[in-house]
């Protein structure tokens, strides 16, 4: 049995922790947080010329055919960097998407563009308050055109194209529901950035009037497919999160090292010695599930629900106890906008939403965990 | 990352599958796959008579204590083939539970402290189950803080005189033999005066006397020592070095009751599973969803992280540090499944024993759970090993240090 990474997956993890150190500092962070860039360019385009961008995309659409373990590493890096880059959008969600049900053409068009970074993507999903459900798309697709409102969208503002959930028909079934590629650069799209918890990763609102639409998979399959994509989504963020939670862990313990306070360190204090203690806990039990996702991920087993809807839970517990226990740690300087800790306290609970609550995933685990025992 | 068995582990596993197969009590197998914390699992049978049995044929075959060598009465296996074995014993696993304290604590300390021809006289019983040993540290001054120890040891020619009295033994009732932690020089530092020994727990002076627990079980004892005679070639370690040497016994204690400890979840998972509440199945339920998820995901946590240090084991590595988590999260977590369960049952919960839902499951679960929180180094002292060991924080400031044992305040008020 290796139930660990290889390694090779390791070497790659270590490369991408290097990269992202140098040319992802903190301060690069601050420049999208204080609203003067909507994300990295820079970085971006560093990112397609390391090859992670396309990690897992085949090589015969321009990726680098690695894998999922691979992208699994080098999404816990993107974590622990806290990097201000569409990566989650373009990558997890687009990305899966279109190796999940797009065609050949719409493979060879958005695939390769994805991998060099000429194009960002994301999903068009949410229509305002509420979980992932079927019931809460109402935006129509008829004739080839989109009519309806999409809200919040990841990076929907700087997104060329978007994959959108549309209702299809009205039998109150799953299969009412289709998905379309919607290139958004071409008209009837009108994007509308929206303030959010993380700006260094920014939500929007997109009106699609009459805005031309391919369809993506077979009509009355987007529910099905939607699920897979966000489980898919959901085991990569979970490696996010986890690197979140690591950092997170790291910089309360620096801190306590550091920090003197009648007379001692303050990591000499039980109390906030067991409070990072507890938080050592979350992030071991966050990454040890979503190590699991990543067997099921990697190997498309039937496990895959089960452990995606575990790692989701286990990993935005980790990163948002985490987040929030550091500023503690930290005490007054910890809620300055100068001090670090809020970006990853921000990102925390952005992730926590960004794929569904932490209620939905709960009720997902649940009905997954009794399908496999009825089975 | 894969969950398979290279070529020789599974060789190995099926091995120790055809054998366990042909070997084991199976009448025993269904009570001993729904035992649970706290409750006594065979009706029929004397327990320690059934244990005692399949740790001998086991021994006889060459399947006890795995990762001894074989001259001391194992079986000179790897890490990840006494992981392997465990996982095919399954619930006959529960029959070793009397001897988890000899085997994971004793029989260690033995072997890097006794003299050879100790370890070839005491070793093999020992492995085997004929002989059963207890491990004699805790006292009533001194629990978290072991090194406080006031049991004395006074030489006396050839001999140590022993007066003093131990808490907490586990299975000292049914003993033959206890390590023991004495203080031999109360005039330095704590940590300095402490020695080691093995003993005989039929010698004159001994005498053992059960504790009755809040759970109403007695599954500890006290034990009293008066003018009880050691030789000392029964020492393990220098004189003074205990300290030293107790660090061994407990790093293993620790790791082996973590390896037994239970969540309760799979147990809760299973009555909310066919649970009926007042409008409709317990499973259906929101609020009773949501928990059940929390703990499920602790549990799945747990599980995939004794994987991981299992992957270390067979790759030849020494795990990591994450293991140490193990006893923290399920220590509070069984305790509160149990309060969950009961609260499920509405007033009805109250009832336990034979009269309760489930046989009183989940209400013998709640009792005996206060103590997994405690045994093996309480929550809190859990929480300073992962702060200290595995985080790198500073130790304690400990105002006791320097100064000499018999000088230590000894009351907190008045």
């Amino acid at each position: 049995m290796n139930f660990d990474f290889s390694d090779d997956q390791k070497q790659l993890r270590d490369q991408a922790r290097k990269f992202l150190a140098e040319k992802c500092p903190p301060k690069a962070v601050r420049v999208v947080l204080d609203g003067k860039a909507p994300y990295d360019k820079e970085l971006w385009k560093g990112l397609a010329e390391m090859g992670f961008l396309g990690v897992a995309i085949p090589e015969e659409f321009g990726g680098a055919g690695a894998g999922h373990l691979e992208l699994c590493v080098i999404a816990e890096e993107m974590g622990r960097a806290n990097a201000p880059v569409p990566f989650s959008s373009t990558v997890y969600l687009a990305a899966e998407a279109l190796l999940i049900a797009g065609n050949d053409a719409q493979k060879k068009k958005w695939l390769p563009a994805i991998a060099s970074g000429e194009a960002i993507g994301t999903l068009a999903l949410f229509e305002g308050k509420g979980n992932p459900s079927p019931k809460h798309v109402k935006l129509t697709a008829a004739n080839g055109v989109l009519n309806g409102v999409k809200k919040p969208v990841a990076d929907g503002a700087i997104a060329d194209f978007a994959v959108v959930a549309a209702r299809t028909g009205s039998s109150g079934r799953d299969n009412d529901i289709s998905l379309f590629l919607v290139d958004l650069k071409a008209g009837g799209a009108q994007v509308k950035s929206l303030t959010n918890l993380d700006p260094t990763r920014g939500q929007a609102e997109i009106i699609f009037k009459d805005a031309k639409a391919e369809p993506l998979g077979a009509p009355g399959e987007g529910w099905s497919i939607l699920t897979q994509v966000l489980d898919r989504a959901a085991v990569l963020c979970a490696f996010e999160q986890v690197g979140g939670a690591d950092r997170a862990l790291e910089m309360g313990r620096d801190y306590a090292l550091d920090r003197i306070a009648f007379g001692r360190q303050i990591g000499s204090f039980q109390a906030v010695k067991h409070m990072l203690a507890d938080m050592y806990v979350s992030a071991t039990l966050a990454r040890s599930n979503s190590y699991y996702g990543a067997w099921a991920l990697s190997t498309n087993a039937a496990e895959l629900p089960e452990a995606a809807a575990a790692a989701r839970i286990s990993a935005t517990q980790a990163f948002q106890h985490c987040a929030k226990n550091n500023i503690q740690v930290h005490g007054g300087m910890g809620f300055t906008w100068e001090f670090d800790c809020h970006m990853y306290y921000r990102r925390a609970n952005a992730m926590a939403l960004g794929l569904g609550s932490l209620t939905y995933w709960e009720d997902q685990l649940i009905d997954r965990m009794r399908k496999k025992n009825a089975a | 990352m894969n969950f398979d068995d290279t070529p020789q582990e599974a060789q190995f596993r099926a091995t120790a599958r055809a054998w366990i197969a042909a070997n084991a009590p199976k009448q025993y197998e269904e009570e001993l796959r729904k035992s649970s914390l706290g409750r006594t699992v065979l009706k029929n049978a004397n327990i320690l008579e059934v244990a005692k049995a399949w740790q001998k044929k086991k021994a006889d075959a060459g399947w006890a204590c795995l990762h001894w060598p074989k001259e001391y009465g194992g079986r000179g296996a790897s890490p990840i083939e006494r992981v392997i074995w465990q996982q095919e014993e399954g619930p006959f696993g529960q029959l070793s539970r009397m001897f988890i304290i000899g085997h994971g604590m004793c029989g260690p300390t033995m072997m890097a402290f006794a003299r050879e021809e100790h370890k070839r006289t005491y070793l093999p019983p020992l492995a085997s189950g004929e002989k059963v040993w207890c491990q004699l540290f805790s006292e009533p001054a001194g629990g978290s803080d072991v090194a406080g120890l006031r049991t004395r040891a006074e030489k006396d020619g050839d001999d140590w005189i022993i007066n003093g009295q131990k808490i907490w033994t586990s299975g000292a009732h049914y003993s033959d033999y206890g390590i023991l932690l004495t203080r031999t020089d109360p005039t330095v530092p704590k940590h300095k005066g402490l020695t080691m020994f093995f003993l005989d727990m039929k010698s004159p002076g001994v005498e053992v006397r059960p504790i009755k627990q809040a759970s109403g079980a007695s599954d500890f004892n006290e034990v009293y020592f008066t003018n009880v005679r050691i030789p000392d070639h029964q020492r393990l370690g220098e004189v003074g070095d205990g300290w030293n040497v107790s660090l061994t016994t407990l790093m293993n204690e620790r790791s082996a009751i973590g390896a037994a400890v239970s969540t309760g979840f799979p147990e809760l998972f299973e009555y909310c599973s066919s649970l009926m509440l007042d409008d409709g199945p317990a499973i259906e339920d929101r609020a009773v969803r949501s928990k059940l998820a929390n703990w499920a995901v602790k549990a799945s946590g747990l599980k995939y992280t004794s994987m991981r240090a299992i992957s270390a084991l067979s790759r030849g590595e020494r795990p990591g540090p994450e293991n140490s988590i193990g006893k923290l999260v399920a220590g509070s977590m069984i305790q509160d499944v149990a309060t969950y369960a009961l609260d499920l049952q509405g007033a009805s919960g109250v009832v336990s024993g034979e009269d309760g839902e489930l046989a009183g499951r989940f209400q013998a679960m709640l009792l005996r759970a206060p103590g997994t929180r405690v045994e093996g180094g309480t929550d809190e002292i859990m929480r300073n090993i992962i702060a200290e060991r595995v985080l790198g924080l500073p130790g304690d400031i400990r105002v006791d240090k320097d100064v000499p044992f018999n000088k230590i305040p000894t009351k907190g008020r008045g």
